[in-house]
C-alpha cells in the first residue's frame, strides 16, 4: 500500500510527460517538434534491427567519450617485454601488438578517430552535395548543366582511387584523408538530392509559397531541403560504414591516420605481417570496424523505413 | 453574345482583365498552345466562375495570371496596371491562390503555424502571433490547431488552412482553382460556405475554376465556359439557369450535369 | 427479380495496426442480381473496401471475414488463390478509379485488350485484334488502330480509364464492379461509358456495382442504391426514390448538395451523429 502511493507521483510524471509528448494538440512550436521526435523515437524502438544498430553507435560515442577510463593502458605506451602477447593474457584482454602495445586500449582511444570521421564527413559531403543538387535541380537550366556535368566528372572516378590522389597531391595524414573522402563523397548525395528536387518543385505547396513572393534561396533551404533531408539522413548512414572501410583503407595503405595513431585501418595494416603467426593484431580493429559498420547499416536500413515520407502516411 | 463584348462592358469597374491571352508549353516543335485568345473581366467584389473539362486550359489561365506559368501572350491587367512577366511584391499582396488538392498544398514537414507566418514573415509584417490566431478563427478551425503537422488533419481541414494562407496577406483577389474536387459532399459544403461568408466580410474579388457546374451557379454571378483553350460562351448565372445557353458544348455539359442520359 | 448473383451476409474488413484495429466494413449484408447497384458513400464509410473484399484484393494487414460470399453458386471464400484467379477478370470484373496500377508498362495496350479477350474465348489472334479494336471504339478512342500501338505511358490519364475500361469489359464478365469508374473522364465520354456499362446489364444481365460518391449520377444510373457510413450500410432504397431517402445521414448529403435550379443563401450542412455509428447494419438483399 505504502509502496504504491509513493510510487504514484513518479508513475503520474511519466504518464504526464507521455500525454504532452503524444498529444494531437501540442502548445507551442518546442512541443511541436518533441511530438514529431517522439513518435520518431517510437518508430525506431519497434524496429528491433534499426534499434540494435542505433545502440551500437551509441555505445560507440559513450566508448570514444570515456576512453580514458574504459582503456587499461595508454594507447601508444610500449612493452616490449610482452609484445604479440596473445589475447586474455595478464592484463592484454585482446593481446598486445608488435610493440606490446594492448590492442583493447588502442581500439578504444581508435574509436575516437573513428568518430571523428565520421562526424566529419557526414557534415561536410552531404551538405555539399545537398547544395549542389537542390540548386541544380530547382534552378534547371545551365546552373543544372553545369553543376551535374562537374558531378559527372568526379562520379566517373572509383571513390578510393580519387581519394589517393587527393592524398597524394595534399600530403598524408588523417586530416587530408577525411578531407579526401569527404571531396569524392559528395557527388551521389547531390544526385538524389537533384532527383528528389525535381519531383518537389513542382508540388502545389512550392507553388503556394512562390506565389507568396519567396525568393529561389528561401524555397530551396526551408522548403525543399526539409524534404530531401529523409533520404540523405538514409544514405549517409548507410554510406558511412563505406566511408569508415574507406578511411581504414587509406590507413592500410599509409596515407590515412600516421603511427603511431591507433587508427583501426592502420593496425590492421600493421597486423598483417603477423597475420598467419599472430592473428589477433589484425583481426581485432578487423572486429571492431565490422561492428560499427554494422550498426551503421542497420540504423540505415531502419531509418529508411521509418523516414520513408510515403509510409508516415499510415 | 461574342465574349470580348461582354469583356468591354465589365471594363468600367474591372479589377481583374484579361485580353487575348495565349499560352504556350514546351518549346521549339513541341511548343503547344494551351490557351488561345481567351479574354474576360472581373468586377471589383464580384465571383467570375471559369467551367471546363480536365484539359481544357482553365487551371493554366489561374497560373499564368498567378506568375507561375512564364510563357504568354496578351494582357493581364490587375486594378488597372498590367502584369509583366516578373510580378513585384505588392502583386502578391493583391492576389492569392487556393489550390485543388488540399493534401499536395501544404509543406508536409512545417506545422501549420509555420504555413501561416511564412507569408507574413516574407513581408515583414508584424504582429505575428495574433494574425495566425486570427486566420485560424476565420476560417472555423481555433487555435488550437495551430502546432499540428498536416498529416493530423482531415481534408477539409487542410483546405482550410489552405484558405487560411491564402488570405494572411490580405489580397484582394483570391483565384481558386477547383477548391473542393478533392473533398466529400458534405465536406464542400462546408468550404463553399465559408468561402462565401469570406468573401462578403472582407469584400473579396473571386476567380473561381472548376468543373462541377452546380458548384459554379452557387458561388459566381457570372460564367465562362472553356474548352479546348478557347472561351467558347460567357454567360450569367440566370442564362445558365434558364437552360438557355448558345453554345451546344455548354449545351452537353448542362445536360451530362443532371445525371445519366440513356441512351 | 431471379435468384441473385451475389450474396454477401455479414462481411467485415479490418486493419490490424500495431496500435489500434481499424474496421473498414462493418457486418454488411446485401445480395446483387442481374441489375445495377449503386454503392454512395463518402470517403472512408468503406465503399471501396467491400468491392476489394468480394475479389479478395484486402492486403495485409487487411483481413475479411464473411458469412457467406456467395457468386453464382460458389463460395468465393473457400477458393484457393489459383481458382480465384479463374474468377477475377473473367467472370468478375474491377475497374478502378486510377488505371496507373492496372495496365502492365511493358505491354501494348492491344494485345492487352486482346489477350484478355482471348482468355475466355477460344479465337484467333487476328480476331481477337478486331474485337479490341472495336471496343477500343466502343470507348470513344478516336483513333483505335494508333492506341493498339502504344504504350500505357504513351496515352494520357482519361484515355487509359478509357482502355482499362475496355480491358474489363470485353471478357464480358457476369459481374462488374467499377469503383470510382468515370471521375476521371469528361462528361461526354463518362457518357457513352456509363451507356456502355447500362447495354451489357440491359442485354446481358450483367451485375454491376457501381460505387461513387456522386449522388446525382448513381440516383440516375442505377436501379439500385445502398448508402454507406462508417463501415455500414445506414439505407437502401430505389434509386428514383433517393429524394424520399429517410436516413438522416441520406438526407444530410443530399441537402449539401448545390444545385443549378434552386439556388440558396447557404448549402446546409450535415451534423453527424454519433449514435449513426452503433445503429445495426441495414440489410440491402433483392
Amino acid at each position: 500500500m505504502t509502496e504504491s502511493t509513493n510510487n504514484s507521483p513518479s508513475v503520474t510524471d511519466s504518464s504526464n510527460l507521455r500525454a504532452w509528448l503524444t498529444t494531437e494538440t501540442p502548445r507551442s512550436r518546442f512541443q511541436a517538434k518533441m511530438t514529431q521526435l517522439y513518435s520518431g523515437w517510437q518508430s525506431l524502438r519497434s524496429n528491433p534491427l534499426a534499434l540494435v544498430g542505433f545502440l551500437i553507435l551509441v555505445i560507440l560515442i559513450l566508448v570514444a567519450v570515456f576512453a580514458p577510463f574504459l582503456a587499461t593502458h595508454g594507447p601508444s605506451e610500449q612493452n616490449l617485454a610482452m609484445r604479440l602477447a596473445p589475447p586474455g593474457s595478464d592484463g592484454y584482454l585482446l593481446g598486445s601488438d608488435e610493440f606490446g602495445r594492448d590492442i583493447w586500449s588502442r581500439i578504444i582511444f581508435g574509436s575516437r578517430i573513428t568518430l571523428m570521421i565520421v562526424v566529419l564527413v557526414a557534415c561536410t559531403a552531404p551538405v555539399f552535395g545537398l547544395l549542389v543538387g537542390t540548386v541544380a535541380g530547382y534552378l534547371g537550366g545551365w546552373p543544372d548543366m553545369v553543376l551535374m556535368r562537374i558531378t559527372d566528372i568526379f562520379l566517373a572516378f572509383p571513390r578510393l582511387v580519387l581519394a589517393l590522389a587527393f592524398v597524394a597531391a595534399l600530403g598524408a595524414g588523417i586530416e587530408n584523408a577525411i578531407l579526401a573522402i569527404s571531396l569524392t563523397a559528395w557527388p551521389p548525395y547531390a544526385r538524389i538530392a537533384r532527383a528528389e528536387t525535381l519531383t518537389i518543385r513542382n508540388a502545389d505547396y512550392i507553388s503556394a509559397i512562390q506565389l507568396q513572393g519567396a525568393g529561389s534561396l528561401r524555397i530551396i533551404t526551408g522548403h525543399i531541403w526539409p524534404m530531401c533531408m529523409s533520404s540523405i539522413i538514409v544514405r549517409v548512414t548507410l554510406d558511412m560504414a563505406g566511408i569508415i572501410l574507406t578511411a581504414a583503407g587509406l590507413g592500410f595503405l599509409g596515407l590515412g591516420a600516421q603511427p603511431p595513431m591507433p587508427e583501426w585501418g592502420a593496425m590492421i595494416s600493421a597486423g598483417r605481417k603477423f597475420l598467419l603467426d599472430h592473428w589477433w593484431v589484425a583481426t581485432m580493429p578487423g572486429l571492431a570496424i565490422f561492428i560499427v559498420s554494422l550498426g551503421f547499416n542497420l540504423l540505415g536500413d531502419g531509418l529508411r523505413d521509418i523516414l520513408d515520407p510515403k509510409g508516415e502516411q499510415s | 453574345m461574342h465574349s470580348s463584348e461582354v469583356a468591354q462592358q465589365l471594363k468600367a469597374d474591372a479589377t481583374l482583365e484579361i485580353s487575348n491571352l495565349d499560352v504556350f508549353f514546351g518549346q521549339g516543335m513541341e511548343r503547344l498552345q494551351a490557351v488561345k485568345d481567351v479574354s474576360f473581366s472581373v468586377a471589383k467584389g464580384g465571383s467570375f466562375g471559369l467551367v471546363g473539362e480536365s484539359g481544357s486550359g482553365k487551371s493554366t489561365v489561374l497560373r499564368t495570371i498567378s506568375g507561375l506559368v512564364g510563357d504568354w501572350k496578351g494582357t493581364i491587367n490587375i486594378n488597372g496596371k498590367s502584369m509583366d512577366y516578373r510580378r513585384d511584391r505588392a502583386f502578391y499582396k493583391t492576389i492569392q491562390m487556393v489550390f485543388q488538392d488540399p493534401y499536395a498544398s501544404l509543406h508536409p514537414r512545417h506545422t501549420i503555424d509555420r504555413t501561416l507566418s511564412e507569408p507574413l514573415i516574407l513581408h515583414g509584417v508584424g504582429d505575428r502571433d495574433d494574425r495566425v490566431d486570427q486566420a485560424l478563427l476565420d476560417v472555423g478551425l481555433g487555435t488550437a490547431f495551430r502546432f499540428r503537422y498536416p498529416h493530423q488533419l482531415s481534408g477539409g481541414q487542410r483546405q482550410r488552412v489552405a484558405i487560411a494562407r491564402a488570405l494572411m496577406l490580405e489580397p484582394e483577389i483570391m483565384l481558386l482553382d477547383e477548391p473542393t474536387s478533392a473533398l466529400d459532399v458534405s465536406v464542400q459544403a462546408e468550404i463553399l460556405n465559408l468561402l462565401a461568408d469570406l468573401r462578403q466580410n472582407k469584400n473579396l474579388t473571386y476567380l473561381l475554376v472548376t468543373h462541377n457546374l452546380a458548384v459554379v451557379a452557387h458561388m459566381c454571378e457570372d460564367i465562362a465556359v472553356m474548352n479546348r483553350g478557347e472561351i467558347v460562351e460567357v454567360m450569367s448565372v440566370e442564362t445558365m439557369r434558364k437552360a438557355e445557353p448558345q453554345h451546344p458544348y455548354t449545351r452537353e455539359l448542362l445536360l451530362a450535369s443532371e445525371g445519366y442520359v440513356p441512351e | 427479380m431471379s435468384k441473385p448473383l451475389l450474396e454477401i451476409e455479414d462481411l467485415w474488413v479490418r486493419f490490424q495496426t500495431k496500435r489500434k484495429v481499424v474496421e473498414a466494413v462493418r457486418g454488411i449484408s446485401f445480395s446483387v442480381g442481374r441489375e445495377r447497384i449503386g454503392i454512395v458513400g463518402e470517403s472512408g464509410s468503406g465503399k471501396s473496401m467491400t468491392g476489394r473484399a468480394i475479389l479478395r484484393l484486402i492486403r495485409e494487414p487487411g483481413k475479411v471475414k464473411a458469412g457467406k460470399i456467395l457468386f453464382d453458386g460458389i463460395d468465393l471464400q473457400s477458393l484457393s488463390e489459383k481458382e480465384m484467379r479463374g474468377i477475377r477478370g473473367h467472370r468478375i470484373s474491377l475497374v478502378m478509379q486510377d488505371p496507373k496500377f492496372s495496365l502492365n508498362p511493358v505491354m501494348k495496350v492491344g494485345q492487352q485488350i486482346a489477350e484478355a479477350y482471348r482468355v475466355h474465348n477460344k479465337s484467333s489472334k487476328a480476331e481477337a485484334k478486331k474485337r479490341a479494336l472495336k471496343m477500343l471504339e466502343a470507348v470513344q478512342i478516336r483513333n483505335p488502330e494508333r492506341v493498339y500501338d502504344s504504350y500505357p505511358h504513351e496515352v494520357s490519364g482519361g484515355m487509359g480509364q478509357r482502355i482499362m475500361i475496355a480491358m474489363m469489359l470485353i471478357p464480358e464478365p457476369d459481374l462488374l464492379i467499377a469503383d470510382e469508374p468515370t471521375s476521371a473522364l469528361d462528361v461526354t465520354v463518362q457518357m457513352r461509358v456509363l451507356q456502355i456499362m447500362d447495354k451489357l446489364v440491359r442485354d446481358r444481365g450483367m451485375g454491376l456495382i457501381f460505387i461513387s460518391h456522386d449522388l446525382n449520377l448513381v440516383s440516375s444510373f442505377c436501379d439500385r442504391v445502398i448508402i454507406m457510413y462508417g463501415g455500414k450500410i445506414v439505407e437502401t432504397c430505389r434509386a428514383d426514390e433517393l429524394q424520399q431517402a429517410k436516413h438522416p445521414y441520406t438526407r444530410g448529403l443530399l441537402a449539401a448538395l448545390p444545385h443549378i435550379h434552386s439556388p440558396c443563401e447557404r448549402l446546409s450542412v450535415l451534423e453527424r451523429d454519433p449514435r449513426w455509428q452503433e445503429e445495426p447494419s441495414v440489410d440491402a438483399f433483392i
